[in-house]
Parts: structure tokens; sequence; C-alpha cells
């Protein structure tokens, strides 16, 4: 039963087919069994989870079940949760218990999904390989010597093994739908301001978004139905109408025109993503999809201003923790700028604090009109270029990643290699737009690849939709790494 | 003081707004609570927690823009200012800095009366930090974040001041201000209302700036004005010494009565400012600044010039019964109930009200005399049953709390007499009583008829009436 998705388990809670607490247990033996060896998560928590669980089965056996209540989830370790460690994966959090739940949290519980543990991620979400984590590298189930991704590793990891039916992640440059990719899973980066940061530990406060990572579409449609929605305690979270994210899904694909972006198709593309991409999009036109060639001129620039902005602004969100209130604080020091020193050199890994030097460099006097400012100009042209995409075209179509999951430490020593892994999902965070990548093939060494879908703002429903009818024809998604049977 | 030399002064004025949460949070703004007892997740700066702005700071923040004849900007911007301190909990500031919320106006000072104009560069709205006690804690530092987001607008003037005095008058018709529109309650022992001041001097005549200290500091107008007088004279002195000035920020030290360094130029922070990500640019519609102008009360400034055209009062009363808006509201509660007389009444309340008040130290919405009680007096004077001094009698009673004037007037016996014939017997007996006064104003001596009134008054027990006492003794004295 571990491998159905999320619908099916849902269907056969509601029927009583299973309980919560079997499916709970079911889950946590999977947890106990393949976790350790992937180290998928950081915390996993029996006694609450089964205590979840066990309330969600009273609210089913009243018959006030909502599609994920029973469903076992597990949060990426960013998202606060009330009583729970919540890490971000930073030896500056390792024993940081939250004393209030992240909006997602609320909602999922609210939903009466059963939170079984916080996943592993890059350390403050920063890394596209989950080699950045104070607790280890993630493992990725296809192949453990490479990586999963990142930052949202420990999220694609656990999905991809069936470790968890569904969880959470954050997106700020790829970090669902790289790790997505690499794992054969299914991962939604929703519309800015349609998931509520309140509670989401910040890296990027303007291109920070929570999303899910599930086997399919429906699943996310479903995952997505219970987060997003206006909070007013985000103030970047916008207030519209809730929406029914499942509502299009099934919505034959006559006539939708599908953008292929020139600059996405060259030769940055390893040959074997670039195959399995093409093939799915020949799938999306055997529906009957239109393709059209468009154009994103400022595509290369996505990168350098993205490596600009972000860490300018991680510099600054960062700053809280300083061993004063909570976090690490060192053992021993001379007077108050030793502390700070020495508590944020001891407290924060080598990437981290990369990203903190540089974004303090491109933020100060001098400099900040060459590199921050001007990359907030080069951030709009960005935007720009999606905006004219979608006046022919419905969804945009490419690749998640440049290339398959690689070995573990292959890229460790080059940062600038590593960032290149986020090339086609970075732009989509910096103009603030939807994004998924659902699994389309397998590629080199036999590890999966993902088909990555951007659609316009708030345009999730079509681009679910399109995700949905693909996988209605494939089964890509429903592949298994060797280890999970 | 070399008098070749001026003092240029420009003053940053930070005002607690009166808001009953915080600018970014929904923490209580009380002051005293016990420390950390009214700082929630938020200005913990908890990791995950995020800032919601506080409208009621911005409405405050459009009312001083609108007061000081500003402009409010449609669209301004939050930035985050960058620097770590213990008490100061995300590692940065919330603060305005490219775009504030209002830019220009002016605040009218008068001088040895003269009026200027002191303009305003930029009002904008910023979160206070909490405070950092170095005391008690057996050489560790406590932290009270129960301060930490308190919604702060500083107004920056021009450096339009030329003298301390100046400075002072700026400060205290700002003070006024803010608490006449509402929008700050100016306690400056709680730190509601502090001021910097940015003080240089150049020869007179010069037009360029010299360079400036920043005063720090300065939480009493006459801190403020000792403050800039011990600044201005430390430069000159500096100067004339073959020295020269460096920018710095300087802390003054009430209790040496000086000023001394803080930190330099070169240990300025780089503050980083960039605009807060987590805020979206703070829109304020016409709509809305219709809305908080229609709210305004009448202001100083406006009532100033009402007093001196409709009710003939003197600028400088004028000025003086508009320095507060309860003291303004209770001359025109006066003048309302009296039917007019404005002048009489204003004589009063500057008079016997004001010293009661300072005596008291309470604003005049927390007289004991209240407007009516004093109308009631000021009627009976008018009306000529008590005269004045008799009057001054029964104001102290009224504020001792023993009743209306009319009940003590009864109750003590101090109507006054106006009958001819009551009057004529008393000077009569004070004739025969005192015939050397009397034999003196005769022999031409103009004192001795002021003693013979003054018998009259005694034996009447104050209540003769004195012009008609006057006139009475005058015809009989021939």
């Amino acid at each position: 039963m571990f491998e159905l998705p999320l619908a099916d388990l849902a269907a056969r809670l509601r029927d009583r087919q299973v309980s919560s607490e079997e499916l709970t247990r079911l889950f946590l033996g999977r947890i106990a069994r393949l976790g350790a060896g992937l180290n998928a998560f950081i915390t996993v928590d029996e006694e609450k989870a089964l205590a979840a669980a066990r309330a969600a089965d009273a609210r089913l056996a009243r018959g006030e079940g909502a599609p994920l209540t029973g469903i076992p989830v597990a949060h990426k370790d960013l998202f606060c949760a009330k009583g729970w460690r919540t890490t971000c994966g930073s030896r500056m959090l390792a024993d940081f218990v939250s004393p209030y739940d992240a909006h997602v949290v609320e909602q999922f519980d609210r939903a009466g999904a059963v939170l079984v543990g916080k996943t592993n991620m890059d350390e403050f979400a920063m890394g596209s390989s989950n080699e950045n984590s104070h607790f280890g590298p993630v493992r990725n189930p296809w192949d453990p010597a490479r990586v999963p991704g990142g930052s949202s590793g420990g999220s694609a990891a656990a999905v991809a093994a069936r470790l968890v039916p569904a969880a959470t992640g954050t997106d700020t440059g790829g970090s669902i739908r790289q790790p997505a990719s690499h794992t054969g899973t299914s991962g939604i980066r929703p519309t800015y301001g349609a998931v509520s940061r309140y509670g989401m530990v910040a890296f990027a406060s303007s291109l920070d978004q929570g999303g899910a990572f599930g086997q399919g579409a429906r699943g996310l449609a479903l995952m997505l139905n219970v987060m997003a929605g206006f909070d007013e305690r985000d103030s970047t979270s916008v207030d519209r109408p809730k929406e029914d994210y499942t509502r299009d899904l099934d919505r034959p694909l006559e006539g939708v025109r599908v953008g292929l972006p020139k600059e996405y198709f060259t030769a940055d593309l390893s040959p074997d993503v670039a195959a399995c991409v093409s093939a799915a999009v020949r799938e999306l036109e055997r529906q009957g999809a239109r393709t059209v060639e468009v154009s994103l001129p400022n595509q290369a620039l996505a990168v350098p201003v993205y490596y600009v902005i972000a860490p300018a602004e991680a510099s600054s969100n960062l700053s809280r923790f300083d061993g004063v209130r909570y976090g690490h604080r060192a053992a021993n020091y001379a007077d108050l700028a030793d502390m700070y020193r020495k508590s944020r050199a001891e407290g924060f890994g080598a990437e981290v604090q990369r990203r903190i030097l540089v974004g303090t460099y491109v933020l100060s006097h001098g400099y900040y009109d060459a590199y921050y400012l001007q990359a907030q100009r080069v951030r709009r042209l960005i935007a720009r270029d999606f905006t004219e995409a979608f006046k022919a075209c419905d969804v945009i179509a490419g690749p998640a990643a440049p290339s398959v999951a690689f070995p573990i430490g292959e890229k460790s020593d080059d940062p600038v290699q590593m960032y290149l892994e986020d090339l086609y999902t970075i732009s989509v965070n910096l103009a603030g737009l939807p994004g998924l990548s659902v699994p389309c093939g397998f590629g080199a060494g036999g590890m999966p690849v993902g088909l990555q879908l951007i659609g316009d703002y708030f345009g999730e429903a079509r681009m679910l939709n399109v995700a949905h009818r693909y996988q209605q024809a494939t089964d890509w998604h429903r592949r298994l790494p060797p280890g999970a049977a | 003081m070399s008098g070749a030399w001026e003092v240029v002064i420009g003053l940053e004025t930070h005002a607690q707004l009166s808001t009953a949460s915080k600018i970014f949070s929904g923490a209580s703004t009380a002051f005293g609570a016990a420390p950390n007892t009214q700082a929630c997740a938020v200005d913990i700066a908890l990791p995950g927690v995020l800032p919601v702005l506080n409208r009621a700071a911005v409405e405050r923040a459009i009312r001083l823009g609108l007061a000081v004849g500003g402009r409010i900007a449609p669209r301004s911007v939050f930035a985050r200012k960058n620097y770590f301190y213990p008490d100061l909990p995300k590692g940065y500031q919330i603060s305005q800095y490219e775009a504030p919320v209002v830019t220009g106006g002016e605040i009218a000072i008068v001088v040895d009366g003269a009026e200027k104009r002191v303009r305003l560069t930029r009002a904008h709205l910023e979160e206070d930090a909490g405070k950092s006690l170095h005391e008690d804690f057996h050489g560790m530092t406590g932290i009270d974040l129960n301060r930490a987001g308190t919604p702060l607008l500083e107004i920056v003037s021009e450096p339009d001041m030329r003298s301390a005095r100046e400075a002072v008058a700026y400060a205290k018709a700002l003070h006024s201000l803010v608490r006449w529109i509402g929008v700050c309650d100016g306690n400056m022992q709680e730190g509601s209302f502090r001021c910097d001041a940015n003080v240089s001097v150049r020869p007179a005549g010069s037009a360029t700036l010299g360079t400036r200290c920043e005063i720090k500091n300065l939480n009493s107008f006459r801190f403020l004005e000792k403050a800039i007088e011990h600044e201005q004279r430390r430069q000159v002195a500096l100067i004339e010494d073959g020295g020269t000035v460096v920018q710095e920020t300087r802390l003054w030290d009430p209790q040496k009565g000086e000023t001394r360094p803080m930190r330099s130029k070169e240990d300025a922070h780089d503050y980083r400012y960039f605009p807060d990500p987590d805020l979206l640019p703070l829109e304020i519609s016409p709509a809305w600044i219709g809305e908080v102008q229609a709210s305004l009360p009448e202001l100083p400034a406006a009532m100033r010039a009402r007093f001196v055209a409709a009710h003939g009062l003197s600028p400088v009363d004028a000025a003086t019964l508009t320095g507060s808006r309860a003291l303004a509201g209770y001359f025109e509660a006066v003048v309302a109930e009296v039917g007019g007389e404005a002048r009489t009444c204003a004589n009063w309340v500057l008079g016997e009200l004001s010293a009661l008040l300072n005596r008291l130290e309470v604003e005049a919405d927390a007289s004991p005399v209240p407007p009516e009680a004093l109308a009631g007096l000021v009627k009976r004077v008018l009306d000529g049953t008590v005269s004045g001094k008799t009057a001054k009698e029964i104001f102290e009673a009224m504020a001792a709390g023993e009743g209306g004037a009319d009940a003590i007037i009864d109750r003590r016996g101090l109507r006054q007499i106006s009958d001819a014939g009551a009057i004529e017997a008393i000077v009569a007996e004070v004739l025969a009583a005192n015939a050397k006064l009397v034999e003196d104003y005769r022999a031409g001596r103009e004192k001795a008829f002021n003693a013979l009134v003054g018998q009259v008054m005694k034996a009447s027990r104050g209540k003769a009436n004195p012009a008609q006492a006057n006139a009475i003794l005058k015809k009989k004295l021939g």
C-alpha cells in the first residue's frame, strides 16, 4: 500500500479500508528501515505522529475527514512546528525547538495530516545537492552514491523512497523542482505570495516560496489546496479567493499552447536530459497541445542576478542568529564582538558563510548600485521576458536541471558549478512565477529526469492540468527506486 | 564667545507614536511592564516570523505630515538598517531610507517676539530597539525587549536654527504639536520624545556649513539648550585655537555639563540599507489622506490667529494659550460659558489658573477648577458681585475644593458692598478715626488717600466696591 499515491491513500482512509494509525505505522516502519541509509530525516517523532494519527482516525470516524486527513506527511526542517526541533539543517539551530507553528504547518494540522518528521535539507536552504547539512548529506534513493538535489533533498528523497506519501519543501532558486527532477518525484513551487511564508525560516524573502512533493500532480493539487491562501501574518501573501487546484486536472490538452524557450535547449543541456524532455513534449503534442518557440533573452543573466539578490537578502535575514536569544552560542568569548564572531563562525557552515559574505559585500556602501540595484533592474527584465513569452503560450516546458543527479562530492569544491545546477529554475523565482517538475524518464546511469513546467502568475491549475494529463499517459512517476520495494 | 561666529543647528527628533500596539507586531506598547513581558515572537525575532505594518502608526505619520504642511508620499518604502547589537533582535532595524512617508513642511517658532519658520526635511516611520541594561547583572548585560518594535516617527529639520534658544523653541513647538494632534504623548522622561542635535559653527556671514557634530542623550529642553551652548563654545574655542572640528557623534553628560565623543565618522557603521523584502511599499491613497485631514483638530497656528482676530488678544497671550491643546480648550470653554469678555477670561486663564496648574504640575484638562467653575467666578467679577482681589481669594478656595464661586461668596459673606449709603457710613467712620491721614491728604500728600482707601477696604473686610469707595472718599474729602 505504501506505493499508492496520496489521493488513493486518502480514498482508502475515507472508506475505512485502512486507519490512519495503520498507515502511519506502515510509513514509520519504512522510515525506520530505510530512512537512516538515506539520511532523509533530521527528526522523526513516532509518539507525536501516532497521537495525530489517532486524532485523525477519530475525525474520520465522525465522517469529518478532509482529503489529507490521516495522511502521513513530512515537513522540510525550516517550517517551524510547535514543540518540534526546527534546525534548518544548521548547527546554529540544532537544538532550537519552535514555540509556534508556521502557517503551512498549521494548515496541514487543520486538514488532519499526520506529521511524522522533519526532513533534512541544505543548511538554511542554501545548496543544490543537500550536501550542506550539519546533519550530513542526504542520499538519492535511486543511487545512494549520488545527491538527491537540494535544498529540499530530504523531502524529495523521502517521497521518492515512499517513506512518506507527501512532503513539503521550499523553493528559492529551484530547491523543490531540481530535487524532484533528481529523485523522480513531482514537486511544485507555487506563485510567490500564494503560500504564506509565516513560520518558514527565511533564506531570501523575495524569492522563497513553500511548496510540495508528491508522486503525481493530483497529490500536489490536494496539498496546494491545503497550503495556499491568504495569511495576514505575511505582508507578501496575496489576498485572493481560495481556489480548487484539482479543478482542471482532467481537462484535455487540445489547443493548449506549450512554449519552448530556445535558451533552454542549448549545449548546456545534457543530451540524455534533452532526449527525455523532448519525448515528454512529444507526448503533450500527441494529446493535442501545440508547441511554440518562445524566447527568454535575459536567461543567461538569471544565475548571476540570483547570486547577488539571494545572498543580499540572506545576509540580513540571518543576522538574527547571533547567539543572544536562542540558537548556538560559543562556549568562550572575550567580549560582545567575539561572541558574535565565534557563535556565527561555529554555528554556520561554509556555504552559508560564503553567502553572508557575498551578500554583505553587494549591499556595502559603494557597491550597492553596481551590484544590488543593477541586479534588481535585470530581475525586472527577466520577469518581463516571461510576460512576453506568456503572450504566445499557456505554459512553458523545459528541463528542471541540466543533467541527472551527480555523485556526492563531485561539485563540493566548485560553488560556481554547483550554482549552475539551478540554471533552468532560478529565473522562475526571480519572476515570482509558479513552476513544477514531473518525472519524464531516465537518463545517464538510470537516474531520473524531470520535465519542468512553468505557469503564468497564479496559473497553477493549468500547470497541474498539463502535468496530470501527461502522467495519465506515462508511468515514470510510479516507478520505485531499487531499494524502496 | 566671539561675535564673529554663527552656530547652525538642525534637530532630529524621535517621537514615539501613541499606538496601542507595536509598529510591526500585535504586542502592547505600554510603558513600564516587567522586562520582556511585552515582546512577542515577532519582537524577539524568532526564526520565521514576519513584520506586518500597523496602520495606526501610518495614520499618525500622516497626521503629523498634514499638520506641518508637508507632502505625504503616495508610496514610501521600508528599508532594513543592518547592524549587530544585542538589543536589536533581528540584526536590523526596519526604517525608511530613500523614500520616507513625509517630506517637507515647517514649524513656526517665536523667539524674542519674532516669528521664524523652521523647515523640515522629512519624517519617516521606524521601529525602536530594545534596551540594554548594564547594571545589576554582575558583569553581564540584561536585555529588555519590551520597547523593541515600538513605533517611532523620526522628524528631521533643516539646519535652520541659529541659536540654542531657537532650537529649544523649535523642540517645544514640535513637542506641543505632536501632543496637540494626538500622535505622541510627549513624555520626555519615558523617552517618548527624544532630540538629537546637529551642531556646527561658521564665521558669521559665511554661506558654507561648518563640520557638524551630532549630540545625543538630550532628554529635556534644558539639556538641549545647555548641550548646544556648550558644543557651540567647544567648537569655536577649538577653531580659534587653530584646530578643526571632526565629524562625530557626541554624548551629552548632564553631570559634567559637557559633550564628549561617542563615535567618530570612521567608526560609523555601513548600515547596508536595502528595501525590506518582507514588506510591500507603503501606499497611501488620497482618500486616506482626506480622512485624516478631516479628523485633524484646528491647529495651534490657526487657533492663535483666530484668538488675535476674533478675541482681540495680544499675539503673546494667544501664543501662550495655544501652547497646549488642553489649555486652549480650557480657555475656549471659559469664554463660551461667560459668553464673551475673552480678554478678561484670558487674564484669568494665564494668571491664576496657570499659576495653579504649574504649582500642581498638571495639564489644564486635569485642573481642579474646571472651566465652568472659573467662568462662574469671572461672571461675578464682571457683574460687580466681587472685586478682583476678592475673586483671587475665591479662586484659591475653589482650587481647595470648597465648591463654586457663588457658594463660597455666600458662605464667606464676600458679596461686594455697592450700596452707596453703606459705603458712606464706612467712609465716615474711617475719616473720623484717621484724622492724621486726612490732615496729610489735605496737606497735599497723595499717598495718604491710598492709605484711606485701604482703611475703607479693611473696615469693609474687602467687600466695598473699590470704585465706589474711591469716589465717595474723594467727595467727602472735598
